[in-house]
């Protein structure tokens, strides 16, 4: 390493071409969800509910006690009427986080039953995604009931559904570049249990590779699933100030 | 698309966290510290074969080239800087082993407290001579090492005093902020923002005792509302600090006749008690001589 650079520390990186710390080219979904192209639209729309869906899901079935039909039903709903009635578009930097927003128009909306009702019984005109519940389902069945306030467990679903995206990122980057290996090692690493992550040296006798070989390629994955992980968050946050605040806590010290 | 269990969610998140330290010359050891802007890591230069906190930032900024210009042993020496593969910017500082100054102030004697107080107010004075503002002194930000060292870190909203700051921007830590800077008024912070910074830092060490009215004296000069009725820089402070801890008259607070009498007889106490022996010596063989 050489004498410091920063006052050209700018300038190098972007003629090297290396990745920008905050990437820049994902246009938020709350931008996109008022295009006039109805394809950003419907692209927006998914991946609202790709990052979405379960939190609300499980608040609903948690906070709300509802029944697992009546959840799905009410999560299919909620977001229909969010793409129908716009009512994200009421979303105000300045007053609160994005994810709290939509928890305050999610309770609200499930609040007014009778109105939801209405919703859903008109909602045949609007996009219905296609929503594994069931896998939903036995997460809930899966995880200790909520210990902390419920709107922190919205939190921290959401900071799952987050990571559960980028992860799923990396793997689909991982196999359109074929290094499905990389993928792998990080799988084995990282999404294992405790119990049966194996050492970097299994790792690498397991692949025929050098232990060399294990760690390059895993810092090559932790690269790119941070940059997954900013680039999910640029789309899931309306603003720049937004998003570095929430990139500080997903990346920082503040777990939500 | 993969469940993350919670032990899956800590790991993705540290892992998307960490450092991409591919092509410099350091190696990643652990975390050592979060918050605000920047992350704080401990790592191996293995180069030189020693442990180093690596602070690293979304951004680069002008921490590492501030810090470079004081070099004095109560401020923390920057050995490196420049830019990781994952985009982010890191500045290579000495590791600094040791307590963290309230951690430290707990169970050291007040005189003890002072005098490492004495050496933040030493560090702030040597920046603040070079054209320095700290601008978040306190005491999460100073370390006292095994041998009594005491070491002011986190020079990261440290700027130029003379720096043209229109900005509304207010940055600081809350009970520690001067009022200006914590109203945001970038231009007014000057030295006199760590002097009352360093005001603070005072106040939480004479919290659990009764103070003497001077030392309490400095602390309210230091603290006071008005940038103009504070020392005008930590020298001063640290100079009526140093005062106090010898005895003398400080310049924030006038004594009375007899306080100074008590002062001055309490700094020459043995050659009082040697002078009042010699007179009880005479007038005991005076007495003798009569009888």
């Amino acid at each position: 390493m050489g004498a410091p650079e920063y006052r050209n520390a700018r300038s190098v990186r972007s003629c090297d071409n290396r990745p920008r710390v905050f990437p820049t080219t994902h246009r938020s979904v709350l931008a996109s969800l008022a295009s006039d192209a109805a394809e950003e639209r419907s692209r927006a729309y998914e991946t609202l509910v790709a990052a979405y869906w379960k939190p609300v899901y499980k608040h609903v079935r948690l906070r709300w006690r509802r029944s697992d039909e009546d959840a799905k039903d009410l999560t299919q709903g909620f977001f229909a009427a969010a793409l129908e009635k716009e009512f994200l578009a009421g979303y105000d930097a300045e007053k609160a986080r994005f994810r709290t927003f939509l928890r305050v128009c999610l309770d609200r909306f499930v609040a007014d039953d009778a109105a939801a009702a209405r919703r859903r019984k008109r909602g045949g005109d609007v996009p219905r995604t296609q929503l594994d519940f069931d896998a939903a389902e036995a997460e809930l069945a899966r995880a200790a009931p909520p210990a902390d306030p419920i709107e922190e467990h919205f939190d921290r679903e959401w900071l799952r559904s987050v990571l559960a995206l980028a992860v799923e990122r990396l793997r689909l980057d991982c196999e359109a570049r074929r290094r499905p290996k990389r993928f792998e090692l990080f799988r084995r690493s990282y999404l294992d249990d405790a119990a049966q992550r194996p050492t970097y040296a299994a790792l690498a006798s397991e692949h025929g590779i050098a232990v060399t070989d294990v760690t390059n390629e895993l810092s090559a994955a932790r690269r790119e699933l941070r940059r997954a992980v900013l680039a999910v968050l640029r789309e899931i946050t309306a603003s720049d100030r937004e998003f570095r605040a929430e990139a500080r806590l997903v990346l920082g010290s503040d777990l939500p | 698309m993969t469940w993350l269990s919670d032990d899956a969610v800590a790991r993705v998140r540290a892992a998307a966290s960490e450092p991409d330290l591919t092509g410099t010359r350091y190696r990643l050891v652990g975390p050592l510290a979060s918050g605000g802007m920047a992350s704080v890591w401990i790592a191996e230069d293995t180069t030189l074969g020693r442990t180093v906190a690596l602070k690293v930032l979304d951004e680069p900024d002008q921490e590492a080239r501030t810090v470079a210009r004081l070099e004095h042993p109560s401020i923390v020496p920057v050995h490196d800087a420049g830019s990781l593969a994952d985009g982010r910017a890191f500045v290579a500082m000495k590791y600094v082993e040791g307590r963290r100054f309230d951690d430290f102030a707990r169970d050291a004697t007040p005189a003890a407290r002072l005098r490492a107080f004495q050496r933040i107010c030493e560090a702030a004075a040597f920046a603040h001579a070079r054209g320095i503002v700290h601008r978040d002194l306190k005491p999460q930000n100073v370390v006292v090492g095994e041998f009594g060292e005491v070491v002011v870190l986190d020079w990261g909203l440290a700027r130029p005093i003379d720096a043209r700051d229109e900005s509304r921007t207010i940055a600081g830590t809350p009970g520690f902020m001067a009022p200006e800077q914590a109203r945001g008024e970038s231009a007014r912070v000057d030295a006199r923002a760590d002097v009352y910074a360093l005001g603070a830092i005072l106040q939480g060490l004479l919290a659990d005792s009764r103070p003497a009215k001077r030392i309490e004296a400095v602390r309210r000069r230091a603290m006071a509302p008005e940038p103009e009725d504070r020392y005008p820089d930590a020298s001063a402070l640290a100079a009526d600090v140093a005062r106090f801890l010898d005895g003398l008259p400080v310049s924030a607070y006038r004594e009375s006749a007899v306080e100074r009498l008590g002062a001055w007889a309490a700094r020459n106490r043995a050659a009082l008690l040697l002078v009042a022996a010699y007179l009880a010596m005479r007038a005991a063989i005076a007495l003798l001589a009569r009888v």
